[in-house]
């Protein structure tokens, strides 16, 4: 699998997290998953997709740590590289 | 989105797999879900004979249904049966019927181990891993029906099956455990609990001294079973998860 940029990462996160109620305008690095209201399953769901896409496998204590969207998208991008 | 109020197409783009589907209730809930337009995946593991008549009733119906092999004890036996269900009908699966059960019947003084894990691995963990394995694409999709063949005697003892009860048992709280757990993705789980039906694997048990205590006075019919099943996965049934629905002539009243 070729590189893929933090960019590209955090291009399909956002649109994922979006597909799951929050508004892609609100989504931003810095916010935190508690404030766009995605819960657990929502994250198990964007788990399967990252997996399906890049190949990277987030377990779930992987997913437990994470805060923010910007924490997701560098254990993604650094994983998947 | 209200599902009656937008009327969504049903059956959606996908197809309906039936695990332990090519005899019984199984199989009677291949063709009932056929008739209602699904594509079905009959998968077997044993009885490919059982199964090639189940696609051909469906196909003489004008349905589509596609015979696959595979143990559901068998820990990769979702990938691989999900992967040629997908293939050969070309759709993902959207609704998943487990099943597949087996019984090994024995006082539990006497129970064996071998007995007792062979019930647990095909009736329980072989449901678990075919749901875990189904709802990935119900998930993305929004949309799913999963019903589990649990038994009467989950809720009501039965002795000579303390490994068959324990299974089914737990098959009815891990229905109601995913149900809660993915509702909101518009996926379904619901639990059928059949008394006892006249199929190949209750034939020696069905005499006078247990129709006697059946409020019905006969044993059901794997169409029965089928029908209700039926409806849980029809776009009718789209509020109902969570939810056990025995058939029963009664038994567990």
């Amino acid at each position: 699998m070729s590189a893929v940029t933090k960019e590209q990462v955090q291009e399909r996160v956002v649109e994922a997290l979006a597909s799951f109620g929050p508004d892609a305008a609100d989504i931003a690095p810095e916010s935190t998953f508690e404030e766009l209201d995605i819960d657990s399953l929502d994250l198990v769901e964007l788990a399967q997709i990252v997996e399906d896409e890049y190949g990277v496998v987030l377990k779930g204590e992987d997913m437990k740590e994470l805060k923010t969207v910007g924490e997701a998208v560098d254990l993604i991008t650094e994983r998947a590289n | 989105m209200s599902e009656l109020g937008s009327a969504p197409a049903w059956p959606p783009a996908g197809c309906a797999l039936v695990t332990g589907g090519s005899r019984g209730i199984g199989a009677a809930i291949a063709r009932a879900l056929a008739q209602d337009g699904w594509p079905v995946a009959v998968n077997y593991n044993g009885s490919a004979q059982a199964a090639a008549e189940v696609v051909s009733a469906v196909e003489a119906a004008g349905g589509r249904a596609v015979a696959i092999q595979g143990d559901v004890a068998d820990p990769q036996a979702p990938e691989l049966v999900f992967a040629q269900a997908e293939e050969r009908l070309g759709v993902p699966v959207l609704a998943l019927v487990n099943n597949a059960g087996i019984t090994r019947d024995n006082l539990a003084p006497s129970l064996t181990d071998e007995e007792w894990d062979a019930v647990i691995a095909t009736n329980l963990t072989g449901a678990f891993r075919f749901t875990r394995r189904a709802l990935k694409g119900m998930m993305r999709a929004r949309v799913g029906r999963i019903v589990n063949i649990a038994s009467v005697s989950a809720l009501r003892a039965n002795p000579g099956q303390a490994n068959y009860a324990a299974a089914k048992a737990g098959l009815v709280q891990f229905t109601r455990t995913v149900a809660v757990e993915v509702a909101r993705r518009g996926v379904t789980v619901n639990a059928v609990a059949p008394g006892f039906i006249a199929t190949d694997m209750t034939s020696e048990l069905i005499g006078p001294d247990l129709l006697a205590v059946i409020p019905a006075r006969r044993a059901g019919s794997s169409e029965e079973v089928a029908a209700c099943v039926r409806f849980l996965v029809s776009r009718q049934a789209s509020y109902v998860t969570g939810a056990v629905l025995t058939v029963d002539g009664g038994l567990g009243a």
